[in-house]
């Protein structure tokens, strides 16, 4: 594969290749010396054109733990206004001899623009609202690990996933939706109308706005950030009612079945969307999403730019 | 001696069609003296020796094209066209006018820039260069222009292009006083606040994609508000690069009823779909956007049933550097001018002297020059003229066209319809599809 931008593009089985790299790379990361060579001597840098400490640091420790070297390009979009475009960015830093770009942009689509100007892979670390994929693939890695189900194309089969929140602003939730299909799972969108994408219709997703209606009956809530600018957009009334209507609160915690994971892509609104602290709850693997955004990231990388064979990982 | 250089040309071979003869046309050859078609004669038969001859064998001579939607971006903007260049892509085009979009910098709303904006034209001696008007100064939306002040520099079409009016009173105000100045307002129709930060059109594909929507019903409430103010005032309304299905219904109502209101569709609205925004390329960001097939094919009707008045091309350039920028970036527009003739012809399906009402003379009609323009091919009429080949198919290649950017969104297509020689004022400007100056 040489360029990760988008679930779509990765399809079922590239996801699946993605899962069974992941067991190995969280192999890797259990051992005292978590580091292997697989991309010594290969330039990954990290273009974040809008902040995300979070991601951009998933991202380097992934690569240091194979053994590349990292850059970082930390851009204000404003300092890039000033006259220099998109494309001479990507063609002044490509020209240091990178071997990856690791992508995140306010903007939808900018990782497939920079690969029309390099000749480096393209890692889409998060696009406007439309894509992020490694994110979907450390869910889904999450998810069926958790669930003891092995790296397969129907790993998620039978399985019930709400995603509840801001769908429509969602990056998460796009491609997230597109990979838990993909691997058979059923998804639920719980939003108001105002947060819910256009067309909604043409999406494989049951939609309600009725949290307690599917609460009790779902193998895994997904909870979005609610962002509070959204207020400024007349898009909710106001982030009580927000919270009234689709906040996870003890009373509803309460209903989630035993075995319900409850998720979060981070960073968390607590009081707004999270009015229960996670701790209470039972099966909250919140935190192992970020642990294992590592591993998967590291079984990324090592897919974009390392030996076909992953024993040269080993 | 004469006093003065007597300037002739012939032209031999061709199909004459314009609003007078039928789809079919006839075969005639012209002799013109001084800018004037002096003589038509039966093909073949003996003309007066002339300056030069063009050849119009197999060919269609039709009245030069009007663009009523041209950015030329001088002032201001000359790093991505100028009057000259813009010109040329219009001469090659088979355009002999191009209305020039008042948005530049400064905005064409005093005698003294429409007066450069023309001159410029003239300069150029392309095409003729009629310079639009600004409803509002600087195109702000506060305060109305001097109209009766600019119509004394010939300026009969007013518009804010790039902006819609958005102040309802202001609106109201601009069509009262022009009701009897015989002047158009040329509105486009877009509520911003619908609009804000949108990229493309909202639908199933802007859904999937991320990118923020722009909805119809921002475009489809501002033609219903100026359609119901002109009822009430008098006033004149064009309404500019029409997108969508219910704005079709909207004017043909508006027509049923009388009133006096035109629109005009850009070819790259009856070509081209929101789905070509799947490539993430900004060349296909355009105000308003790219839509749906189903409004295609209402476009499409509604040129066919004559609810849509003109084909215009919103010809708008950029540098490449302005477009090589994220989608929220990147300005919205793209080449029109040296494309039009061909997707107008190759692409819609309807007869060649309706595509030729369509581009020449109606459009002249509503800018106000159907005394120069658009007029039909006959003795004594000014010889604005183009040379057709509706049959011959070319390549579009964005790095041969005559505009100072490349930003047509068809590079590479092959289409079909081509022109061959334009003439302005009895001279021709394009010979064998090359700009003679």
């Amino acid at each position: 594969m040489k360029h990760l931008r988008g679930i779509p593009e990765l399809g079922v089985d590239g996801i699946v290749r993605i899962l069974n790299l992941a067991d190995h790379m969280v192999e890797v990361n259990r051992r005292p010396v978590p580091k292997v060579p697989a991309l010594v001597g290969r330039t990954v840098v990290s273009l974040f054109f809008e902040d995300s400490t979070r991601t951009r640091i998933s991202f380097e420790t992934a690569a240091k733990r194979l053994s590349a070297d990292t850059m970082t390009f930390s851009v204000s979009t404003s300092s890039v206004n000033k006259g220099e475009s998109l494309r001479d960015t990507i063609e002044t830093v490509g020209a240091m001899g990178v071997a990856a770009f690791v992508v995140r942009h306010k903007t939808s689509g900018v990782p497939w623009q920079v690969s029309q100007w390099t000749d480096a892979s393209v890692i889409n670390a998060g696009d406007g609202w439309h894509q992020h994929p490694t994110q979907a693939l450390l869910d889904c890695h999450t998810i069926r690990t958790e669930l003891g189900r092995p790296a397969a194309v129907d790993c998620l089969a039978g399985l019930r996933i709400a995603i509840v929140g801001d769908v429509r602003h969602s990056r998460v939730a796009r491609s997230d939706i597109q990979a838990f299909t993909a691997l058979g799972a059923r998804v639920v969108v719980v939003a108001p109308r105002t947060l819910l994408p256009p067309e909604v219709h043409t999406w494989p997703v049951e939609v309600t706005s009725d949290l307690d209606s599917v609460i009790a009956d779902v193998d895994v809530l997904y909870m979005l950030r609610m962002q509070r600018e959204r207020m400024n957009e007349a898009l909710v009334p106001d982030l009580g009612e927000y919270s009234n209507r689709f906040g996870l609160d003890r009373a509803r915690s309460a209903r989630l079945r035993d075995e319900c994971l409850v998720m979060h892509p981070g960073p968390m609104n607590r009081g707004v969307e999270m009015v229960v602290d996670p701790a209470e709850l039972r099966r909250s693997v919140i935190t192992r999403q970020v642990s294992n955004g590592v591993a998967v990231r590291m079984a990324v990388l090592f897919d974009v730019l390392g030996d076909s064979n992953p024993e040269v990982a080993s | 001696m004469n006093a003065r250089a007597v300037n002739t040309l012939n032209i031999v071979g061709g199909r004459i069609v314009d609003s007078t003869t039928d789809a079919n046309g006839r075969l005639a050859d012209l002799h013109i003296v001084d800018g004037r078609i002096a003589l038509i004669v039966e093909t073949g038969e003996a003309l007066p020796p002339a300056d030069s001859v063009l050849d119009a064998s197999n060919a269609v001579v039709s009245p030069g094209f009007v663009d009523l939607h041209t950015h030329l971006r001088e002032p201001g903007r000359e790093e991505s066209e100028t009057i000259e260049t813009g010109s040329r892509a219009a001469a090659l085009g088979g355009f002999t006018a191009v209305v020039a979009m008042p948005n530049t910098d400064p905005a064409q709303d005093s005698r003294a820039v429409v007066e450069f904006v023309r001159e410029q034209g003239r300069r150029a001696g392309l095409c003729e260069v009629v310079p639009s008007g600004c409803i509002t100064v600087g195109r702000a939306g506060e305060q109305l222009v001097s109209y009766a002040e600019l119509m004394k520099s010939g300026v009969t079409l007013f518009t804010d292009d790039g902006n819609g009016v958005q102040d309802p009173l202001l609106m109201r105000r601009a069509f009262e006083y022009s009701s009897d100045l015989g002047i158009t307002m040329a509105q486009h129709c877009e509520v911003s606040r619908l609009t804000t930060g949108a990229v493309m059109h909202e639908g199933s594909c802007c859904s999937h994609l991320g990118l923020p929507g722009w909805p119809a019903i921002a475009e489809e409430l501002m033609v219903h508000r100026d359609i119901e103010l002109v009822r009430i005032t008098g006033g004149r309304l064009h309404v500019l690069h029409v997108s969508t299905a219910r704005s079709v219904e909207l004017i043909r109502a508006a027509k049923a009823d009388g009133l006096p209101v035109t629109a005009e569709v850009t070819p790259h609205h009856f070509t081209l779909d929101d789905e070509s925004l799947r490539s993430f390329d900004p060349v296909f960001k355009v105000n308003p956007p790219l839509r749906t097939m189903a409004d295609i094919e209402a476009l499409k009707a509604g040129l066919r049933d004559g609810t849509i008045d003109a084909i215009a091309t919103d010809h708008a350039p950029h540098a490449d550097h302005l477009k090589e920028q994220p989608l929220d970036a990147a300005p919205p527009g793209m080449l029109g001018l040296e494309t039009a003739f061909a997707l107008a012809v190759g692409e819609l399906g309807m007869d060649l002297r309706s595509v030729l009402a369509c581009l020449s003379w109606n459009p002249a009609r509503i800018a106000g020059i159907d005394d120069r323009h658009g007029r039909p091919v006959a003795v004594g009429e000014p010889a604005n003229l183009a040379v057709l080949d509706p049959g011959v198919t070319w390549t579009v290649d964005r790095n041969r066209l005559a505009s100072k950017s490349r930003n047509t969104p068809y590079q590479g297509r092959s289409v079909t319809g081509r022109v061959r020689h334009t003439v302005l004022n009895g001279r021709a400007v394009v010979i064998d599809h090359v700009a003679q100056r």
